[in-house]
């Protein structure tokens, strides 16, 4: 089985640490990532509008590459995630979005009507190795660490076409953290907005937002949070210092756990 | 700066794919909008001024860019209006004329931090520039 993996941007710069344990990890667990070749960056947002067509063909190339090697693709970044998975629901289930992707890439001498499956890395854990395997595999585990899940928006929205978790009460990660042997911590902000892009141009909603979301991690116990989105660890480490809240990658202290990383 | 261009609300309703008169009025969508104290109108207002032909007074509000496409009020819209995308497209009307982008390359250099990741210059150029 191969699992073509779309590392997107951002994994390639500034969180290469989310990718590079991502891949090592799943080494270890026995489902090594293939890079597919040539992929482009997928825009980081998904477009909310209807006729926005040719900014969504980035995806539909990475998405038939791995329809014709295998049928699945593999993401990490939470945003590339999103606009993969987005991307590949619409065009099986929005006939006039279909009609017009197919316009464009029959000059290629392509169709793609959605046929890939799209898996995140916490699925490629849940649904192809399974938590169980992943609890053999622990060599060091993380007993007695209270360690929060931060999903933010992109990885579980929109819960109709993410089709992942429950949007509103996940435990996807929760449940990678008990296999690894820490105490996942339930907080009321896990799911809400770190305040994303905007921290471009003001810093000020992403700055209130994510100290309501450490106090609140915080309150509930957690010495640390996790995340799978580059742009929620930046917004999330900005303003950690001083809370006694650790921010990592979940594929960082995946590592840890397994052993490929020193702790 | 204000304008006077504006669009119709079928301009809106044919980039956004929304129907605002399914929207029930029930408010859960401002009630969830994690920007909220940051809007001059709300996700709920944007809904019933679309549908009134309201659009020039909401493509002249800094709300347009203060939406930070969470999709909470997409998620929790008990009736499918999706506020969100209504949003998106009073701004893309705004950004498509000529001119009208919010967020100028130039400005981009000087607000570079060491640490800042592509997916956020990425991500803010698809919001707020055509």
């Amino acid at each position: 089985m191969v699992y073509n993996y779309f590392p997107g941007c951002t994994l390639k710069e500034k969180a290469q640490d989310l990718d590079t344990w991502g891949r090592r990890c799943a080494e270890v667990l026995g489902v090594p990532l293939t890079e597919i070749p040539e992929w482009q960056c997928c825009g980081g947002v998904y477009p909310l509008s209807k006729d926005e067509i040719a900014i969504r063909l980035s995806s539909v190339r990475a998405l038939i590459y791995a329809r014709d090697n295998g049928g699945t693709l593999v993401t990490l970044c939470s945003a590339c995630h999103n606009v993969l998975k987005q991307t590949n629901f619409d065009i099986a289930d929005d006939e006039n979005f279909s009609l017009k992707v197919n316009n464009y890439i029959a000059s290629d001498g392509q169709e793609y009507h959605g046929e890939t499956k799209v898996l995140h890395y916490l699925e490629l854990l849940r649904d192809v190795v399974g938590f169980d395997a992943v609890k053999k595999a622990v060599k060091n585990p993380l007993t007695g660490r209270k360690i929060g899940a931060y999903y933010g928006c992109l990885l579980l929205r929109p819960g109709r076409k993410m089709a992942m978790d429950n949007p509103e009460n996940p435990r996807i990660m929760e449940d990678l953290l008990s296999a690894i042997g820490a105490t996942p911590v339930i907080y009321a902000q896990r799911n809400e907005c770190c305040g994303g892009y905007l921290t471009l141009e003001d810093s000020d909603l992403p700055e209130k937002r994510v100290k309501r979301i450490l106090a609140n991690a915080k309150a509930q116990g957690a010495e640390m949070l996790i995340t799978a989105c580059p742009l929620c660890f930046y917004n999330l480490k900005k303003y950690a210092e001083g809370t006694g809240v650790e921010i990592r990658y979940l594929t960082d202290v995946l590592a840890e756990a397994l052993g490929v990383k020193e702790g | 700066m204000a304008s006077n261009y504006t669009v119709t609300p079928e301009e809106i309703l044919a980039i956004s794919g929304v129907n605002p008169r399914r929207c029930m009025k029930c408010g859960r969508c401002t009630a969830t909008c994690p920007a909220f104290a940051e809007m001059e109108y709300h996700p709920h207002q944007f809904v019933a001024m679309v549908e009134s032909g309201r659009i020039g007074e909401l493509m002249n509000s800094r709300s347009i860019y203060r939406c930070l496409s969470c999709m909470a009020c997409i998620e929790r819209c008990p009736r499918q209006v999706d506020p969100a995308r209504l949003i998106e497209a009073v701004r893309l009307a705004v950004e498509r004329k000529q001119g009208g982008n919010h967020l100028i390359p130039d400005q981009v250099p000087e607000r570079l931090e060491p640490d800042m990741p592509q997916q956020l210059l990425v991500s803010a150029y698809r919001k707020y520039t055509k």
